[in-house]
This record gives structure tokens, sequence and C-alpha cells, in this order.
């Protein structure tokens, strides 16, 4: 990196998928950003210690990946756009303070670059076995937004809405990439960052003696004033009531509960973003997401060039997940394909949606490669 | 001069978070005290105080009072708040945390940020035990004294804080008691104007589980144990070796000046910064 000139408009470039991460946090404000060394997500915290204090943000290595997750949470509180970056081991460690940021409402991106697993598994090596850690990680009920990118230029585009939602709903956003997203290199243009859309979190429009930190209103999104301000809230990861002080009241806690649900469930619409391919007059569907819908759309248009009616399924939005969509798809689909790089997870849900209207095949590679778009177009061709 | 409970109940959160989870006699509420009085003494605004605390006792403290507060996850206060004294150098971060909280679970990073000497206060409530689960030994509970995980007596030894913190890195280390009020807030102002990493660690009385397992007697017994076994630092130095044994030093133990985390920080970004060059 010799010259790193983020601000330059307009400008195609060769980047690495974490790098794109990394410009693309900048790029929607974040300017505080901790974390701990793991492969295949080094290069996000390499990028953001070079390049932060350039643009007046701070980069924090810390002790561990608890420790990078509090510190984020912490940071957020006091009104600064924050994120930290892992692998699945690292992931692991941070789903304590994951699961406190969902309970206190606050505003932070967590990129999980997936390798395989469990434990420690393969840290050079491909998977998407995470999936289901994304959506039920921490222990509680709550509702978790979850985007997947499959290109550089996603890695970019899809940060910069991670940290947009998790401004807009005052909650954690997890992008989820993998280590051959995170590690490859494609050409992309990177936009004019005065022309990138940022949302900040809303703030409070009443005098501190009146404001609520988890206000419940009929949107559920409460405003949030930040350390400093003047506000002197309380914040906790016990169960609270609206002010933030812990309560053990029956109605206050299922209050909470249902807050915490309904501001991701009743936005879920803002939030769901699937790229289709060639769905229109498909009977049969690749359903795929990261890595795995590389093949899966070059795996369609071979199969289209046997004449077979099969479209691709893409979710950008995994969690919450896009079940109106796939929903209104299943009369017209008799068959859904789940391609996924782990032995079957994305596949329940698509199971649960579909309620036996189309039938689901699964087609999956755990072995720490890629799945190629031959295997995926054999799949099709010998189920359809 | 105003009296002491309407200096305390100015920073006191009455109208919605009273009575409080600490049984009576213990020692957290005294330190409540101590660490308002200090702040009232510095003359320091409120709003520009974050309390960040953990899980136990004594980490209940920040619901109860009047500042920025942030009651976090078991044994991590000390990251949340370095997280929030990086995005806001100017606030006055205190941490509020006890024994089986800083040393235990949250031994990492404690040890880490007395080496990264971020300007933290640290106010470490030393109960021997955890309270809150009701009477367990602690990294803190001394070899042969009982707890409801130690039943035939603690095999395992305690730390020596001060020195663990010395030797992590921080430069300011004191230790004060419940029963030297007085001695314990000017610990707390000294640990508060210092500028990095400090450590005030603060002996206390837990008679409802320690005390009672460990047959010491009440709160009041406890505290007549903290006078007659302690010694300022100051009066130390003169006495031979045989005259400080069984005696627990108290005061300044350690204070140095190092460079501060945020400032070195600072530094780099006044290096490096290319957004506002040329402004």
């Amino acid at each position: 990196m010799k010259k790193d000139d983020a601000s330059a408009p307009e400008k195609s470039m060769l980047l690495q998928g974490n790098e794109a991460c990394a410009r693309g946090a900048i790029d929607a404000g974040v300017r505080f950003f901790a974390g701990y060394p793991i492969t295949p997500s080094t290069e996000i915290a390499e990028y953001l210690a070079r390049n932060l204090p350039k643009v007046g943000g701070k980069f924090i290595q810390m002790e561990d990946e608890l420790a990078s997750m509090a510190a984020i949470i912490g940071a957020s509180l006091a009104g600064v756009k924050s994120m930290t970056a892992t692998s699945g081991p690292g992931f692991s460690l941070m789903q304590e303070n994951l699961g406190y940021a969902y309970m206190a409402e606050v505003p932070c991106v967590v990129i999980d670059v997936q390798r395989g697993g469990p434990s420690t598994g393969l840290p050079t090596k491909i998977s998407q076995s995470d999936t289901m850690q994304t959506r039920w990680g921490t222990h509680g009920d709550y509702y978790p937004i979850v985007l997947a990118p499959s290109s550089v230029g996603e890695c970019f585009d899809l940060t910069i809405r991670a940290v947009n939602l998790s401004e807009k709903y005052r909650t954690p956003v997890i992008l989820l990439t993998d280590e051959v997203i995170g590690h490859m290199r494609e050409k992309m243009t990177l936009p004019d960052p005065k022309k990138i859309k940022i949302i900040n979190r809303q703030k409070p429009a009443v005098p501190p003696d009146w404001y609520q930190h988890f206000e419940i209103n009929p949107h559920f999104i409460s405003p949030m004033a930040s350390f400093g301000e003047g506000y002197r809230f309380n914040v906790t990861g016990l169960t609270h009531d609206p002010f933030g002080f812990p309560t053990s009241q029956p109605k206050e806690i299922a209050d909470k509960l249902s807050k915490l649900k309904n501001k991701i469930m009743s936005h879920s619409e803002d939030m769901i973003q699937v790229k289709d391919e060639l769905i229109e007059d498909a009977s049969i569907a690749v359903l795929a997401y990261g890595s795995s819908a590389r093949a899966a759309r070059q795996a369609i248009r071979m199969a289209r060039q046997k004449k077979v009616k099969v479209g691709l399924i893409n979710p950008l939005t995994i969690w919450p997940f896009p079940e109106d969509y796939l929903r209104r798809l299943l009369n017209q689909l008799k068959l859904i394909l789940v391609v996924e790089l782990n032995q079957g997870q994305l596949v329940g849900e698509v199971e649960r949606v579909s309620c036996g209207k189309s039938e689901i095949e699964s087609l999956n590679r755990y072995d720490g490669e890629l799945i190629t778009p031959q295997q995926v177009f054999n799949k099709i061709m010998e189920v359809k | 001069m105003e009296l002491i409970s309407e200096v305390t109940h100015k920073y006191l959160r009455t109208k919605k978070k009273f009575p409080n989870v600490w049984c009576a006699g213990c020692g957290i509420g005294i330190v409540t005290g101590a660490i308002i009085r200090a702040i009232d003494k510095l003359e320091l605004d409120r709003n520009e105080i974050v309390m960040v605390s953990g899980i136990g006792c004594s980490s209940r403290m920040p619901v109860y009072v009047d500042f920025n507060t942030l009651h976090t996850t078991h044994g991590r206060a000390l990251p949340f708040a370095t997280g929030v004294k990086l995005a806001k150098p100017n606030m006055k971060v205190i941490v509020i945390t006890g024994d089986g909280d800083a040393l235990a679970i949250g031994g990492n990073h404690f040890i880490h940020a007395c080496r990264r000497n971020i300007d933290i206060t640290t106010i470490l409530i030393n109960n021997r035990t955890y309270g809150m689960t009701g009477g367990q030994f602690s990294p803190a509970t001394p070899f042969m004294k009982f707890g409801t995980t130690a039943p035939y007596g603690n095999r395992e030894r305690d730390f020596e804080i001060s020195m663990l913190a010395k030797a992590a890195g921080a430069p300011f280390v004191a230790r004060g008691t419940t029963y030297h009020v007085v001695q314990l807030q000017k610990l707390i102002e000294a640990a508060i104007v210092k500028k990095g990493f400090s450590l005030v660690e603060v002996i206390s009385q837990c008679h409802t589980l320690y005390g009672r397992l460990n047959k010491e007697g009440g709160a009041v017994e406890m505290m007549v144990w903290q006078k007659e076994h302690t010694m300022p630092i100051e009066a130390a130095k003169n006495l031979p070796p045989e005259k400080l044994k069984d005696k627990i030093l108290t005061g300044i133990l350690w204070n140095t000046e190092l460079s501060e985390y945020c400032e070195e920080y600072d530094k780099i970004i006044a290096e490096v910064r290319q957004d506002t060059k040329g402004e």
C-alpha cells in the first residue's frame, strides 16, 4: 500500500474482498475498529490500522475477541460508528457481547469471514458453516440482520449497507463473508464517497428529563443519545425498562422482548434484498448465497443452454430470511435446490417456508474447497 | 457546610432506582459514597463522567448513580470502558469492579488495561468472595479460607492484586479500606486526577457470606479487623519487618509517569491525518 487516496472519486481498482469491506466501512462513516488477529479476516484490521487514523478514526488491537466486541459497543455508545471483523473461533468468542449489543440496542457491525469449523477447523479454507451461528449464536431470543456478499463489489456495498442498517435500527448487523470472498481480488469501481447514502442514528428530540433510552414507540426504534450529551442514561444487559433500569416485572420484560422482535420483523422488507436471475419462467430454482452463489449463477446459465427452466435465488440478506419472497414463488417452483458449503444449514429455513409445496434438494460441500459450477450443473441435471 | 448525606443525594438516582440490592452493612455503599464525595470535591461535571461496571454486587453501583452509566457483561467492564474512552477521550471513565469480576473472568482484560495504560480509573472492591451468587471462593480468597465451593478450605492462593497491577504496567496503584473512609476518598481523588490507568483496591466486608462462612463476625467486626490489620504505607516505612507481619499496607503504593494511550494515538492521527489537510 503505497498510495492510499480513499477519497478519490469514481475509480476502478483491483481490490481484495477484505480490503473492499474495510474501504466500505470508512466510506460509511466507521471511525472506530477494535479487533484481534485471525485468519482469514486479518486484512480488514490491517487496512483499518493503517487508514483509520488518516481520517481521524481509531483502531485498537484488543487482547481477544471478547474485548474487541466490548470495545466497539463502548465506542458506539459514545457516539462513534464502530466495527470489528473476525472468523469462526473469534466469532464464537464475540457471541457473549454480541448478545449484549442486541439487548442494549447498540448499533455496530461485525464481519465474519468464514473458515471451516467446528473449533480451529480450517483456518485457510472456505466454508459457510457459520450460517446458523449468525442466527442463533448467542443465548436468548433475538432477531439478527445478516448480509452475505458474493463478490468484492458486494463486500464494499454491503458493508456500507450493514453500517446504515445498524444505525437505522439500533442493532448489530453481521456481514457474513468467507475465505474466498475475503481473499480474492476483483476489479471494481469505487463510487465517489460523497454520493454514498449514509444513515445516522436518530437523535432524541426531547430534553434529558423526558428521555427514555429504550423508549417503546409505534416503530420500535428508540432515538439514541450518546454518552456525554447530557442525557445520563443507564445501559445494561439485564432485561430493562424503557429508562434502561433493570426490571423483573413481567409486563416490562415481555414489552422489551417484543420490541426487539418487532423492531426487526416489522421492518424486514426494508432489510431484505434478493438478487435473482432468470426466475420469471423457472420451474426449478437454485438458492445460494455468498461464494456458492457464484458457482450457482454459472450453473444455471449452463443449464439454460440445455433448455432447463432454472433460475437463481441469491439472497443478499439471509436474516431476516426472505420468506415472503420465497413464498410467492412456491406455486411456480416444483423444486428448489439449495447449495451450501456446509452440511445443510439454510436449507432448513427453505424447508420451513416451503411447507412441502416445492420439493427441496440440497447440494453440500464441506471439504474446504469451493463448489464448482459443473457440480451444481450436474446436480440440476440429476434432479430436474 | 453541607451534610455528607446531602452531597451524596445530589448524585443518586433517588427517584428511580432505590432501594438497592446490597445487604445492610455491606461495604459497597461506603465505597459509593467515597466515589461521589471525591467527584464532588474535584468539581467534575457529571455529564462528563462515564461509570462502567461488569457483573456482581459491586457492579450494580452504576445503576444508582446519576452519571452516564454502563453496566456490562461479567469481567468485561474494562474493554467496554476502553471503547468509550477512545471514542471520547475527554470524558472521565471510572470502572467499578469486584475481585471475581476483575481477576477471574476479567483477569486478562485487567492486565491488558494496566499494560495499555489507558486513562481509566478502576475501583476494585475486594470482598474476597462472589457475593451475588452466594459466597463461592474467588481469586482473592486467601488460602484455607472457606467459600460455598471451598467447603474444605480454599487450596488455591489469592492474587497479590497491587503487585499484579504494577507488574502489568499500571502507573498508579493504591489500596484503601471501607473502614478508612477519609483516606479512601483521597485515594479515589488522586486516582481520578492521575493521567493513565489507575487502580484503587478497596478492602471491603461481605459479612453475610464471607464473614459468616469464615466466622469473622458481622460488618462491625470485619471493619475492626480492617482497622487492626492495615497500616498506611507512610507509617510502615520506619517500622521493622516484625511489626509489619500480618499488616496490609494502604495508601498510594505505586505512582509513576508513563505516556497515556489515547494521547499516543492522537500523535498517530496528527502524523498521518489526510482529511483535514489544507483546511
